[in-house]
């Protein structure tokens, strides 16, 4: 079975963009103010939304429950302050759509002491106790998918983890999150790590890093607790090394199958600063009120990493570090998968790694789109060794069943590395994204229509 | 809040920065060594052939273009790719008006017809070529002696001959190293052959300028490098094996690689983006199957030079090589299933 074997330390194709770190990497992660107002959407993960169990003109405490999850796949949310419920209302999100959201005034004199809950002993507690903790604290994927930590770290009967991966490889160019959250929070992904270990039962545990953050592999090198089965591995640089799949692949040389889960092989990959994240709120059985985020690009006045509550409007956000005059874009997450910012009146969530902001003037993507010419680039980009010269010449032609049928579209993760590369500027992985839209669309129409 | 409208755009916000017209400007450029050698060993002549022939060529698309009312594209300078290679795989003293005919073919017929850059099955300058060796076979094989001294102040006559008369030959015409080979088994000077001392086609004679620029171009990463690798290393080790067979009927495959337009060919028409294959192993099969019809139309043809119509018959079977030679995709164990 050492088919793979070849690929070992690394992943077939991906790119090299500027990694634009060396701003922010060495800037330690410094506590946010308070806002005067705090939106927080109830939908900030992947899953069913929250259902909020506070009222207007209630008062809460910092990291009070606000909103419980409302099934499995859902987590809770916590308030990120103490203050007052000013008004429950749709408030916009990231995605463009509306969500229900909790306005929250804060106490202006508050000491803003976290409210303490039923501490999760280490050694005592089972598995399920630690997942259902996990899930109570509000824990999400911090690296920006914001999945339900809890779901995935769940082990079925008939499956066995034999490695946690601990995700440190922060691929995107920009983000330095994870690279201070590894250097500061060293105690904290260690504690952490101890309540993944007796989650998931996994005997090894493997932290990821890339080579660009060689400190923060030696910090943890150096802390490391003798009792842990802890490997700390440092693998090339190369986009798109975080996710999921090519993390597992350049780790371990196994490949997750077309449309499994890494449990298929073994693995269950947890991001390095959730890790941190539950190592910190496990002990008091917090909720989760706030994360690291960096704020960069062009056209940020006082970049830095800075730890921000959860709720925290955009425009106060913008407005504290300072922004360039004429600004053009602004983005959630990293410049490679992040969502642009329609409007400013959005607030951090979970999920939010990063906030990048660029001028007019540092946007290099041109207008001209021209033909396919079929240089081969993103057949030499593609992590998962697609065709995407092939798929969006059919993306044109909405052949939708035949790129998922012959030309596996299915498999794209939507990295964007194809997109990246195309000398001829075509929005690739934007075809990508509609086409897999239309394609389920369709296909969830068939069967009803045969019915009818 | 200085500013409030906010641009939205998809990701990846940012991109690699290199430009379709970017990689089109650079083949120009790269092109330019060789096609100045061109002048400097033949003469006024191979100038006004190559200058005719890439003018006609960016002429015929932006008419093209205009007589479907759409933006024109000679801006992305592929239109001149076509017209400048097609002049410098002309006889120096190919008449004008043939050329520009070529030249409109290659586009119209090459390109246009299939919609344009991106969409052309074979090499454009190629058919065009094509079109010229079946209409006009004499001129096509009519060669210029090198160096000859009044060559910058004396035009050949065939270069201006008046539309559809057929063109004067000059009194000396010469032979090109592989039709010397194959008519009267001469064998060239190894040294003069990669210098391009030697008669031939406007451009295609110095494998030293074809070779710079190639690698120049290899190295800016565009134009894929295994594609001339293949071509010239399957040559060389088919020719070599029929040399070290029988070497008196078989020339060297020192001769094989560096006579006629196999540089040319390899490294700037059969790297063409659009008529290759699209993967790393696909591109070697590609150059593979190149290289082997060269040799065979070489050795065993009726004609003394095969790399044109090596070419374009592997421009038709390059979309099958994409189909057939695909990477197996990630996290499937068979290969995906053609289609």
């Amino acid at each position: 079975m050492d088919l793979f074997g070849s690929y070992r330390n690394t992943f077939r194709n991906g790119i090299h963009p500027p990694e634009n770190k060396d701003t922010t990497n060495g800037l330690p992660i410094r506590q946010f103010p308070f806002a005067k107002e705090y939106i927080i959407p109830v939908s900030q993960h992947l899953g069913a939304p929250a259902q909020v169990v506070v009222r207007e003109g209630q008062e809460v405490a910092r990291g009070q429950l606000i909103a419980k999850a409302a099934s499995y796949v859902s987590v809770p949310i916590h308030s990120p302050v103490s203050g007052i419920v000013r008004k429950i209302a749709m408030v916009p999100t990231l995605s463009g759509s509306m969500s229900e959201g909790i306005h929250i005034e804060p106490f202006p004199y508050s000491g803003q002491e976290v409210a303490e809950g039923k501490p999760i002993p280490l050694d005592t507690s089972t598995p399920e106790e630690i997942l259902q903790a996990i899930q109570d604290c509000g824990i999400v994927g911090l690296g920006g998918a914001a999945f339900p930590t809890h779901v995935k770290l769940k082990v079925p009967p008939d499956k066995k983890c034999e490695y946690l991966i601990l995700n440190g490889i922060e691929c995107e160019p920009y983000l330095t999150t994870d690279h201070r959250v590894m250097l500061e929070q060293g105690e904290d992904i260690y504690t952490g790590i101890r309540y993944l270990m007796n989650a998931t039962g996994a005997p090894k545990i493997i932290i990821a890093i890339e080579a660009n953050k060689q400190d923060a592999a030696d910090h943890l090198t150096r802390i490391k607790p003798t009792d842990l089965p802890v490997e700390i591995k440092v693998v090339p640089v190369k986009y798109p090394q975080g996710s999921e799949k090519m993390l597992i692949t350049a780790v371990l040389g196994r490949e997750v199958p077309s449309g499994g889960l890494p449990l298929d092989v073994g693995v269950v990959t947890v991001n390095i600063a959730t890790t941190a994240e539950i190592g910190r709120l496990l002990p008091h059985g917090r909720g989760i009120q706030e994360r690291v985020i960096t704020i960069t690009g062009p056209a940020i006045k006082k970049k830095g990493n800075y730890l921000i509550p959860i709720g925290t409007p955009l425009r106060f956000v913008l407005d504290h570090v300072g922004i360039a005059e004429d600004i053009a874009e602004v983005y959630m997450g990293g410049p490679m998968m992040g969502v642009a910012v329609s409007n400013l009146d959005i607030s951090v969530t979970k999920g939010t790694s990063g906030i990048l902001v660029f001028g007019s003037k540092d946007i290099r993507r041109s207008e001209t789109v021209y033909p396919c010419i079929r240089c081969g680039a993103c057949v030499d980009a593609c992590p998962v060794s697609l065709n995407p010269s092939k798929l969006g010449i059919l993306a044109k032609f909405e052949a939708y069943d035949k790129m998922v049928e012959d030309f596996n579209l299915m498999d794209c993760f939507e990295c964007g590395s194809c997109s990246y590369v195309c000398p001829s500027h075509i929005p690739l992985v934007q075809y990508f994204r509609l086409s897999k839209a239309r394609y389920k669309r369709h296909t969830a129409l068939k069967p009803k229509s045969q019915d009818a | 809040m200085p500013k409030l409208t906010l641009n939205i755009s998809t990701s990846p916000h940012v991109v690699k920065g290199l430009s379709t017209d970017t990689i089109m400007k650079h083949v120009v450029l790269a092109l330019m060594p060789a096609a100045a050698f061109g002048v400097y060993v033949f003469g006024t002549g191979a100038l006004l052939v190559m200058l005719t022939s890439t003018v006609f060529a960016v002429a015929t698309e932006h008419l093209l273009n205009r007589w479907i009312r759409k933006n024109t594209t000679v801006n992305d300078y592929s239109a001149a790719i076509t017209g400048l290679l097609l002049g410098m795989c002309l006889p120096p003293a190919f008449p004008l008006w043939m050329t520009a005919i070529g030249s409109a073919i290659s586009i119209a017929l090459g390109k246009f017809i299939f919609g344009g850059l991106g969409c052309n099955v074979f090499n454009p300058a190629l058919v065009g070529r094509a079109f010229l060796q079946a209409a006009f076979p004499g001129a096509i094989t009519t060669w210029t002696d090198p160096f000859k001294a009044d060559r910058f102040f004396n035009v050949p006559s065939s270069v201006f001959a008046w539309p559809f008369m057929s063109p004067v030959v000059d009194g000396v015409s010469g032979a090109t190293p592989l039709s010397a080979f194959k008519f009267d088994h001469v064998n060239s000077q190894s040294y003069d052959l990669v210098m391009g001392f030697c008669g031939g086609s406007a451009g295609e004679t110095s494998a030293v300028f074809l070779l710079l620029g190639g690698i120049y171009l290899a190295w800016r990463k565009m134009l894929n490098w295994r594609i001339p690798v293949s071509v010239l290393l399957t040559v060389l080790v088919f020719s070599g094996t029929m040399h070290f067979l029988d070497a008196t009927r078989y020339p060297s495959p020192v001769f094989m690689v560096f006579a006629g337009g196999l540089m040319l060919g390899a490294i700037f028409m059969a790297t063409d983006m659009v008529a290759s294959p699209v993967t790393s192993t696909g591109v070697w099969v590609y150059g593979a199957i190149i290289g082997i019809l060269v040799v065979l139309i070489r050795l065993w043809g009726g004609l003394p030079e095969g790399v044109m119509y090596a070419i374009l018959l592997t421009n038709a079977i390059s979309p099958h090589i994409d189909n057939l030679i695909r990477p197996r995709v990630y996290g499937t164990l068979k290969k995906a299933k053609a289609s």
